[in-house]
């Protein structure tokens, strides 16, 4: 249990991605079964607890001790499950008594009932020490926000293991808290464990960014051209009468998309981009496309004003032959002669780009026949479907993108190696009328610019502070003074949660303005028809 | 020594209240805008405003101020204080010692070990039998750098509250140190900047790394190498210390070692020459996740030099005290526990001390 408390708290404070890979990966190592394991379950989100209420935690605590010290503590610390897991009085907390193993704890809440759980958490908390009170009081309550997503955890597994990320993706679906098999597996200890789960996920193939220089050194003859499709990308499953539709990390999302579901009458594996609209005459923008995300259902009403359907790019596995190592031009024709046999609502192709050469197809990309389509995909014939992001075979050449001029406002200190920099920035634009100008914050970009430029951004942050409050500072902006930056992005969305209504997807500094008139910098208007268009 | 108060205590379990209302405390100490006023021994102690006679608890420079015409403390305090401000900080200086009384006009006073840094003591003050004990600042927790805290009975206690809330339980130092260290041997690619207050938290650290086993040499900020040598030739051994400049860290700047600093100079251009540093962050703070996070520090260890609630209220009860004032921090929660331990106390409002940087 302390060594778990111990990782926790260290992964919540560790903003490098290859920390926290570190940290994950020497837990694994040092921990034995099945509290690794359970471990994983509670940071993937997978581990079933039954939970208790804050309410309930509360009653706990002030039976305990004085309530007036209790609010005067929670007041402080501002986090119910960190006030309780401080102000507990335990035995514990001195003295060096037997290590409870996560395992055991886990055990005991999970066999408590709903009589018999109050008592069996505050037995727990009574010989627990601080760290691990936090732990499980977290768990309990089901708030473990510590910024690791599945995806890391795996590359976590797969750093432990010394595999590649992959195969922990295609075996993920089948395996089961608390996951011995696949530590005796990744310890070196067992046999790799048989994939157990119906149509699982295979790990999608990624392309690489058309570089300055790539296409010259690329005979066009070898390449196929496609629409990059600005939806989301996904795997559908069927196999065996068991249909699931995947995230492009492996996340079942099936849930949320039972008109796909529903049209999943094939024995195959897909791979495509989830759009929503009527097929093929209409297709609609990223806004329509996120009514229907991240929800765990999806009403009636929703249903038809935002019908989903697949523009399928892939096919890789069909009535149970695996199709992933024959060449992409020979899959395509079997994908041509599958999808002609499904729902044309639900399912249709994404069409091949004729081209003559590089500079035809560029004409094409920047102006692409639909708002929806955000550059060309260039896809080498003979190339087999492999998991990961293998440079050569694929290539995504993205329209260019959008910018923006906008002015500094926040600028708050990086991370690692950037951590004694100001370099993540909050921008803004003008609102309001003349005279009573207001800049609106619409974003956040931390990179775009070159490490010459971060020093002198970090220098006029620092010459140009009006307040600081912890690592952020708030900059002089104005509309006599203050820094224009060129803000380049992808995509526009409405936004209920930014005061300014649009969120910008994939911000980053293209330029610094250092001869821009501030007041001259774009207003909110300018963003607002772009997502009108 | 048994008291005849605690007896009493013991016997009837209620503190000996008659007693103390003839005694009338507030004529023996009191607060004043310079600090806590003496009249009847015409000092005052930690004036935060220059005086003509100061007993000065500790080196802490919210505590010990130049200026002052005479000053009595230990001699260990006297020599920080000259460290700090230069040998002229005060016209005349006359060193306490340990446990021997002495007389102020019509007071005797004697100072006690506080456990908080080196030096640091608690200050009795008795007079027409009555015995008052300024604290300082002080903890419980053992620390190899300074001289253990020694419970003295008194009728009133006046204690600080820097971390006066249930929420505040320090663990043992050494379990942070071994957390430091364990970090140290996963991230061997990273610099590990520990930021520590250069009186007493970073010599304490120090030691303990040393007490841990670590023998590697220890890199310091320039602020701190006046303080180390000092504690160095009280007898405490810090082992190998090298200034964290640019050339002693190499082309890989400082990988796989420590180094220890102000936490003030981890903001400023000094931080840049480390690989990817580990911010890590000594202080009793860092108990609370937030804090942490809002100083962006990525390994919090939480070590301090004050009383944790634990230590607070067990030296309350340790003293025998019928009654407690209680200065800078968090008044309210001590006051709160005292009222339901049935001890008489109230805040102080003594200005001048910040919440205490530890
Ligand atoms: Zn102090
Ligand atoms: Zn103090």
């Amino acid at each position: 249990m302390k060594a778990f408390a111990e990782l926790l708290d260290r992964l919540v404070l560790t903003p490098s991605r290859n920390g926290k890979l570190k940290l994950l990966a020497d837990y694994f190592a040092a921990t034995p079964d099945p509290d690794r394991g359970l471990a994983l379950a509670a940071i993937t989100g997978d581990l079933d607890i039954p939970s208790v209420k804050p309410a309930m935690l509360r009653t706990l605590v002030t039976e305990r001790m004085d309530p007036v010290l209790f609010a005067y503590s929670y007041d402080y610390v501002g986090d119910l499950a960190e006030t309780v897991s401080l102000v507990w009085s335990s035995a514990a907390d001195e003295s060096a008594q037997k290590e409870i193993r996560l395992a055991d704890a886990v055990g005991a809440l999970q066999r408590a009932g709903r009589a018999d759980g109050p008592a069996i958490l505050a037995g727990l908390l009574d010989r627990l020490a601080i760290p691990e009170r936090f732990a499980i009081i977290k768990l309990v309550t089901g708030g473990l926000r510590i910024g690791v997503s599945a995806r890391l955890a795996k590359q976590a597994l797969a750093d432990f293991g010394e595999v590649e990320v992959a195969e922990i993706e295609e075996l993920w679906h089948g395996l089961k808290p608390p996951y011995t098999e696949l530590f005796r597996w990744l310890s070196g200890e067992g046999e790799k464990p048989q994939r157990a789960a119906a149509a699982p996920f295979r790990p999608v193939m990624l392309s690489n960014p058309v570089g300055d220089g790539d296409l010259e050194k690329l005979d066009p003859a070898d390449y196929v051209a496609e629409w990059k499709w600005d939806g989301i990308r996904v795997q559908a499953v069927s196999e065996k009468g068991v249909r699931r539709l995947y995230s492009r990390t492996g996340d079942d999302i099936s849930g949320a998309f039972p008109d796909i579901i529903e049209a999943m009458d094939f024995e195959a594996t897909l791979d495509g981009e989830l759009l929503v609209g009527n097929p093929p005459g209409h297709t609609g923008t990223f806004s329509d496309l996120q009514q229907r995300l991240n929800r765990k259902s999806v009403s009636a009403k929703t249903l038809s004003r935002y019908p989903a359907f697949i523009r399928c790019y892939d096919i890789l596995q069909e009535r149970g032959e695996d199709r992933r190592s024959l060449p992409f031009a020979q899959r395509r024709q079997r994908l041509e002669r599958f999808v002609a046999t499904l729902d044309p609502g639900r399912f249709d192709l994404s069409p091949i780009v004729p081209f003559l050469g590089w500079e035809a197809l560029e004409d094409l990309r920047k102006d692409p026949p639909h708002p929806i389509i955000e550059g060309v995909m260039l896809k080498r014939r003979d190339s087999a479907y492999v998991p990961g992001r293998p440079k050569g075979p694929w290539f995504k050449w993205k329209r260019d993108p959008h910018t923006v001029d906008a002015v500094l406002m926040y600028a708050q200190r990086g991370h690692g190696k950037r951590s004694s920099f100001y370099s993540d920035f909050t921008f803004g634009v003008w609102s309001g009328a003349e005279g009573a100008l207001q800049l609106v914050p619409v974003g956040k970009a931390y990179f775009g610019f070159t490490d010459a430029e971060l020093r002198q951004l970090d220098k006029y942050v620092r010459d140009n502070t009006i307040e600081r409050f912890g690592p952020v500072r708030s900059v002089r902006a104005d509309p006599e003074h203050g820094l224009v930056l060129e803000i380049a992005f992808e995509g526009l969305a409405r936004s209920q949660r930014h005061r300014s209504g649009v969120a910008m997807r994939f911000p980053r500094i293209s330029r610094l303005r250092w001869d821009k008139p501030v007041a001259e910098a774009d207003r909110l208007e300018t963003l607002q028809a772009l997502l009108d268009r | 020594m048994i008291h005849v108060r605690n007896v009493f205590k013991r016997l009837f379990g209620a503190p000996w209240r008659p007693y103390l209302w003839t005694m009338q405390p507030h004529r023996l100490l009191c607060p004043r805008p310079e600090g806590l006023f003496c009249p009847p021994g015409g000092f005052f102690i930690d004036p935060v405003r220059p005086v003509d006679r100061a007993l000065v608890t500790h080196g802490h420079s919210d505590h010990a101020r130049a200026g002052h015409r005479a000053v009595l403390a230990t001699a260990e305090t006297l020599d920080i204080m000259a460290l700090r401000y230069g040998e002229d900080f005060a016209a005349t200086t006359e060193a306490a010692a340990l446990g021997r009384t002495v007389r102020v006009n019509d007071v005797a006073v004697t100072f006690y070990p506080a456990g908080h840094v080196l030096g640091s003591a608690q200050i009795l003050v008795e007079w027409n039998g009555l015995r008052i004990v300024a604290s300082g600042d002080y903890k419980r927790q053992r620390d190899p750098t300074c001289a253990l805290f020694e419970p003295v009975p008194c009728d009133v206690f006046i204690t600080e509250a820097t971390f006066a809330l249930p929420v505040f339980r320090h663990p043992d130092a050494s379990r942070e140190i071994g957390r430091l260290l364990k970090s140290v041997r996963q991230f061997p690619e990273r610099a590990h900047l520990a930021g520590a207050y250069a009186l007493g938290k970073a010599q304490r650290v120090i030691r303990l790394l040393r007490d841990a086993g670590y023998s590697e040499p220890i890199f310091i900020h320039g602020a701190l190498s006046k303080l180390c040598d000092y504690y160095a030739s009280r007898g405490i051994d810090l082992g190998r210390l090298e200034p964290a400049t640019v050339e002693s860290g190499g082309k890989n700047g400082f990988a796989g070692g420590i180094v220890v600093g102000p936490p003030s100079a981890f903001a400023d251009r000094w931080a840049r020459r480390f690989a990817d540093p580990v911010a890590c962050f000594a202080s009793g703070w860092m108990r609370i996740r937030q804090r942490a996070r809002q100083r962006g520090v990525e390994l919090p260890l939480i070590i301090s030099d004050h009383a944790d609630w634990d230590e607070l209220t067990a030296t309350i009860r340790d003293t025998g005290a019928s009654e407690v004032w209680v200065t800078h921090g968090r008044e309210e929660a001590l006051v709160r526990w005292c009222e339901l331990a049935g001890i008489s106390a109230k805040p102080l409002h003594l200005v001048g001390y910040e919440d205490e940087g530890d």
